[in-house]
């Protein structure tokens, strides 16, 4: 086991009032495993994966619960000893690749220091690495690459060149957080590529946060899918999308359109919007927009529960 | 409809060129060729979606359309009339013919005015209509795009990502207009409130007669949405045709492409779609390549590709492709 997390917990003092941003996460990733991790804009997903990398720095925020790394808890932890492990062993990529590269050196040189601030290697060791980390993740002209500056290349380049440097120090997990959001799906295409020779080669874990339900589908092994701070469904990739079970989940796989066959005239939306982390519903957070939303749902928060294959709503669990 | 046989727009090798830089900047002044010789017919009541990689030129194009940017090459014809080089003061009697939806609602949309009166704000500019009529209109308004009647008094803040887009909606029709120009307008949307902005925009097309010029980067919002498609490349027109013929079997390798690239749920075992992932990054516009625009990526380029550049041909009635060899 890779990463174990426990009835996490985040939330954070605002002046309009508490926001409980996470309330209640719980996963397990095993090695060489990728978890996709899908939900709407607020969901929750970023806020989940800053706290498993010690990276809330915010002083009104709360973190609660547990998170096991290789069996070691990660909460309390001095910020010494995680900036030692984010290093390390695990990397992180971001949606806006520039959060990782400084605009004034060339991506050799950067990757090349990022490199020698983890291992004690000589500069050109270190440079001769970087060519070979530039041309896995498909430089055309890996040497000529590691000249440039980041505006010198495109977004999708630049995203590459991160990976690059995610890869340099072989992480046992990668933190991924809508790194393909803001490409091209041509370029997007590449990269998944990428993330899967990455989980194949260097047996790494991966946890890939989206809000598509389609890159989930070609990348995950197993999903997790978010509604405001809460997991409402979790299961294996075919399970979740052969079988949905939280009408949340069925409601939004329906409102995609599709790519083949007939066009539906009207597409089964979803009505109203997400709710607002300080103006929660009263028990489940989906009742106002749920289409089979009963007195129950009113009553209380409905629980996952265990099993591989979970859905917290009510009526999955009569079912 | 006897209109559906009528084009309301027609360019006709239209480009659009801007300069960069300055004299005085280490590469000096350049062009970049955002849109490069484009002849698209647009139909009335029909959406073409145009698609293509970011900076291909969907949004220059569609500006040119509606004549938010002037036309450096070629022409631009509304209901047959050449308006190519009409002036601002000739062109306002077709400025409420031709309105524009963006993709964030919020910048365009005055924070601190209540949103009756932004939706208003049309009405007063171009209508004659005395006051007790546009409050009138404005209520009429806000039950088509599904407001509620007591929201026009509030602000846009008060409101969620879609209400905003419904109200960024109800400006652009609030003069009948003909021609509307959407440039992504649920791409800022949450994935659960697009279908219903995707809906919306559909029930009013059939109630109000709307012709759709249609952007977005989601590709199967583009289909859903779309009649016909447009496949641009670097700036010109690649592949065109009816929206399902051409996303069901494309012609030109780029847009085989492009499709088969669109991550899909699929509840069988993965690899049951053939994907081509193109090698090699988006050209810039500055430094297009020789010959077909698209052959350093090309899987199947040949010599030939390198030096003769393919031009927009029919092949079939209604599909026209860019390519010297296409999958026809
Ligand atoms: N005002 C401008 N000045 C200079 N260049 C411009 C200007 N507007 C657009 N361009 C250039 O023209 C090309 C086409 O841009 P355009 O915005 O039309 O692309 P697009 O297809 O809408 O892309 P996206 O999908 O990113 O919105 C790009 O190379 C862009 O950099
Ligand atoms: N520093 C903060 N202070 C207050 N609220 C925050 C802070 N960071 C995140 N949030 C809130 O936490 C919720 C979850 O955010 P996030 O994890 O970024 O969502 P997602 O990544 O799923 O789009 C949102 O409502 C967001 O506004
Ligand atoms: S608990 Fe009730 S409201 Fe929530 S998803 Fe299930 S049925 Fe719908
Ligand atoms: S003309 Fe040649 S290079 Fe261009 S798309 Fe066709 S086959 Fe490819
Ligand atoms: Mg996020
Ligand atoms: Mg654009």
């Amino acid at each position: 086991m890779i990463l174990s997390v426990r009835d996490l917990r985040v939330s954070f003092r605002t002046n309009d009032g508490l926001v409980r941003a996470i309330d209640g996460v719980s996963f397990d990733l095993e090695e060489s495993e990728i978890l996709g991790v899908v939900g709407e804009s607020g969901s929750g997903k970023t806020v989940s994966l800053l706290a498993v990398m010690g990276l809330i720095t915010d002083p009104n925020a709360t973190i609660e619960g547990s998170i096991r790394y290789k069996g070691r808890e990660l909460v309390g932890l001095p910020a010494r000893e995680l900036r030692r492990l984010r290093g390390n062993e695990i990397a992180m990529i971001f949606q806006d690749p520039m959060t990782a590269l400084t605009p004034v050196y060339t991506i050799g040189w950067q990757i090349a220091e990022q490199i020698r601030a983890h291992r004690n290697i000589s500069k050109s060791k270190a440079m001769e690495r970087v060519e070979e980390l530039l041309a896995e993740v498909n430089f055309p002209n890996p040497h000529e690459a590691m000249s440039r500056y980041p505006h010198q290349l495109s977004g999708g380049m630049r995203q590459r060149a991160v990976i690059a440097m995610a890869l340099s120090c072989n992480p046992a997990l990668l933190v991924a957080d809508e790194p393909t959001t803001a490409l091209d799906v041509t370029v997007q295409a590449g990269i998944l590529d990428l993330v899967r020779k990455l989980r194949a080669t260097h047996k790494s874990a991966v946890v890939f946060i989206t809000h598509d339900m389609g890159v989930v589908s070609e990348l995950a092994d197993r999903v997790m899918v978010m509604y405001a701070g809460r997991v409402v469904e979790r299961g294996s990739r075919a399970e979740l999308f052969s079988d949905p079970r939280h009408p949340y989940t069925r409601a939004l796989l329906g409102s995609i359109p599709p790519l083949t066959g007939e066009k539906p005239r009207r597409l089964p939306a979803i009505p109203g919007s997400p709710p607002s982390l300080l103006r929660l519903p009263q028990g489940c957070a989906f009742g106002p927009r749920c289409p089979v939303h009963y007195e129950p749902c009113e009553a209380g928060k409905p629980d996952l529960g265990s099993g591989t294959h979970a859905a917290a709503c009510f009526r999955v669990a009569q079912a | 409809m006897t209109d559906k046989n009528r084009p309301i727009i027609e360019t006709r090798s239209l480009g659009k060129r801007f300069s960069i830089g300055s004299r005085f900047s280490a590469e000096g002044k350049r062009t970049v060729h955002a849109v490069d010789n484009v002849s698209l017919t647009v139909w009335r009541g029909e959406t073409v979606g145009l698609v293509g990689e970011s900076g291909c030129g969907k949004s220059t194009l569609a500006r040119c359309l509606v004549r938010l940017y002037d036309i450096s090459d070629g022409e631009l014809l509304f209901e047959g009339n050449d308006i190519t080089s009409k002036s601002l003061s000739e062109l306002r009697p077709l400025r409420r013919r031709l309105q524009m939806v963006f993709q964030d609602p919020s910048a365009s949309l005055n924070p601190r005015r209540r949103v009756g009166d932004l939706v208003a704000e049309p009405l007063r500019i171009h209508g004659r209509l005395s006051s007790s009529e546009i409050t009138r209109r404005v209520a009429e308004l806000f039950d088509l795009v599904g407001l509620l009647p007591d929201h026009v008094m509030r602000f846009p803040h008060e409101f969620s990502g879609g209400q905003r887009q419904r109200v960024g909606i109800a400006r652009a029709i609030a003069l009948n207009p003909d021609l509307v120009v959407l440039d992504e307008p649920v791409s800022a949307l949450d994935v659960s409130v697009q279908a219903q902005i995707v809906n919306l925009l559909a029930d009013l097309q059939e109630k109000l007669n709307l012709t759709y010029i249609f952007i977005a980067h989601d590709l199967s919002v583009v289909r859903q949405v779309s009649t016909r498609i447009a496949v641009m490349y670097l700036g010109s027109i690649v592949e065109e045709g009816p929206a399902e013929e051409v996303f069901a079997a494309p012609a030109h390798p780029y847009s085989q492409a492009l499709i088969s690239a669109v991550p899909i749920v699929e509840t069988t075992p993965s690899g049951t779609r053939k994907r081509i992932i193109l090698t090699g990054d988006v050209p810039s516009p500055l430094n297009p390549p020789t010959g077909c625009r698209f052959h350093p990526r090309c899987p199947i380029a040949a010599e030939r590709c390198r030096s003769e550049r393919p031009q927009l041909r029919e092949y079939r009635p209604g599909r026209k492709v860019a390519c010297h060899f296409p999958t026809m």
